[in-house]
């Protein structure tokens, strides 16, 4: 640079030699001085009064703009987080409700299979004692009738051996009845005996 | 090295053989006349091919980032996005590295010298402009006493009076008695020398710049003339004068970025003495 200077100089010097008089390079006029700061003071007015604040606030709207867009997606996440939770706690409750039912079921199940079953036992008793008191009925029926006919064979087997018909004699039937009587009586001994087994 | 240049360095018959030496170009390249004149109480200004270039940069920077920003949208098209580059370039890689949080505030004023440097610098490959405007060396002056009337305010505003004196001029971390010596170099190294590189830096640069190519082009039009190494001398400097535009070119920006980079680090000195 000192150099770009000397040569400056000396062309300025030789200049002067060949005799024209030629004003320094290196001289600073008042009035050149002055132009250089008011160009200098028009630009820089006009850019920070007219330009520059603009797009300031231009960069400054984009920069919100992209930390907003952010701070949206941020709050979206947060939110979508808590519909996932919420989502979770629901699915939880659920299936802490499916289990309860189940277990009520289960309940319900077994309460339903014992009813059945005393029912069923009931029933079965019922039958059981119908089937009874007819076999009961059956049986003394079947006995009576039994006594009643071997009475009347007894008789006509009697009346046949003793060669005369006793079938009409009164004092006869008589003694067939108590005959019977007799038979019943013990028939009932045999069949309360039986009962009581 | 327009056409008038070369008339001015020699005439349009001055050729190699031709009896005539090479008009090598000097300091008037950079002085042009007068178009009008204009006086203010007892100060004249001249209006020159300069000045009317500089206040063509003015407006076309006024004009382009007012049409720009206009009315910016949050995607950002067209002239915004354009504008928006350099608004972000200027932010985020000059204030904010340099100056820190704090930063944001000084982006219009390190705004206003990126575009107003970089184009006067480029004026010198426009077509018929043709001239760094930086070149002239009040127009630095002028960007670098603006700068320095503005960190050094600050300074004193932030630090008070005594402690912006005492960091600038007693830097912590030296034995006292180097005081003596370092106090009178600090204080020429950061209140005289500092303002006068910042602005000889940029000026220097493009009046360089701007000589190379002219010395190139010019010797492009001397040597054209009925000799096969004349021929191939004005072929081999009319190269030479093309690749240094395209230097230039870079040079233009990176001069542009060094003063606002450097006006950056000299307020950021004056908000933050400790660094």
């Amino acid at each position: 640079m000192i150099n770009v200077i000397a040569a400056a100089s000396a062309a300025v010097a030789a200049s002067g030699a060949e005799g024209e008089e030629m004003p320094s390079v290196l001289a600073v006029p008042i009035d050149e001085l002055i132009i250089g700061i008011i160009a200098f003071l028009i630009v820089f007015g006009g850019l920070a009064k007219f330009a520059l604040p603009n797009i300031k606030r231009t960069l400054a709207e984009r920069a919100d703009a992209i930390e907003g867009g952010i701070e949206r997606a941020a709050k979206a996440e947060a939110e979508a987080k808590d519909l996932a939770e919420q989502y979770r706690a629901q699915l939880a409750a659920a299936r802490e409700e499916a289990s309860a039912i189940r277990t009520q079921a289960q309940a319900d199940r077994s309460a339903i299979i014992e009813e059945a079953r005393s029912e069923a036992r009931a029933a079965a008793q019922q039958v059981t004692a119908q089937a009874d008191a007819q076999l009961s009925a059956d049986r003394s029926q079947a006995t009576s009738q039994l006594t009643r006919q071997i009475g009347e064979m007894s008789v006509t087997l009697a009346g046949k051996i003793v060669g005369q018909s006793l079938t009409d004699d009164a004092r006869v039937r008589q003694t067939v009845e108590d005959f019977i009587a007799d038979l019943e009586r013990q028939a009932e001994g045999t069949s309360q005996g039986s009962a009581q087994q | 090295m327009s056409l008038n240049n070369v008339v001015a360095s020699g005439g349009l018959d001055c050729h190699l053989n031709s009896g005539c030496g090479f008009p090598a170009p000097g300091a008037e390249i950079f002085l042009f006349d007068d178009i009008a004149s204009l006086t203010i109480g007892n100060l004249e200004f001249h209006v020159t091919k300069v000045t009317v270039l500089l206040f063509l940069i003015v407006f076309a920077i006024l004009a382009f980032f007012i049409y720009a920003f206009r009315k910016p949208k949050l995607v950002p098209r067209g002239a915004q996005n354009v504008g928006e580059m350099g608004y972000l370039f200027i932010r985020d890689g000059i204030a904010r590295d340099t100056i820190g949080k704090d930063g944001d505030r000084f982006v219009p004023f390190l705004f206003s010298f990126f575009f107003l440097v970089w184009l006067s610098n480029f004026m010198g490959i426009v077509p018929f402009a043709q001239i760094p405007v930086t070149s002239l060396f009040a127009i630095p002056v002028a960007f670098a006493l603006i700068v320095y009337i503005t960190w050094v305010p600050i300074g004193i505003y932030r630090q008070g009076f005594g402690g912006f004196f005492k960091n600038l001029l007693f830097p912590p971390g030296v034995p006292k008695a180097m005081y003596v010596l370092l106090a009178p170099l600090e204080f020429l190294s950061n209140l005289i020398v500092r303002p006068a590189t910042h602005a000889i830096r940029l000026f220097a640069n493009m009046f360089a710049g701007h000589l190379l190519i002219a010395t190139f082009s010019i010797a492009a039009f001397y040597l054209l003339s009925a000799s096969v190494i004349g021929l191939l001398g004005s072929a081999a400097s009319f190269t030479v004068a093309i690749a240094l535009t395209g230097f230039e070119a870079l040079i233009q920006a990176l001069q542009a970025y060094i003063f606002t980079l450097l006006a950056a680090v000299y307020i950021a000195g004056a908000l933050h003495p400790e660094h």
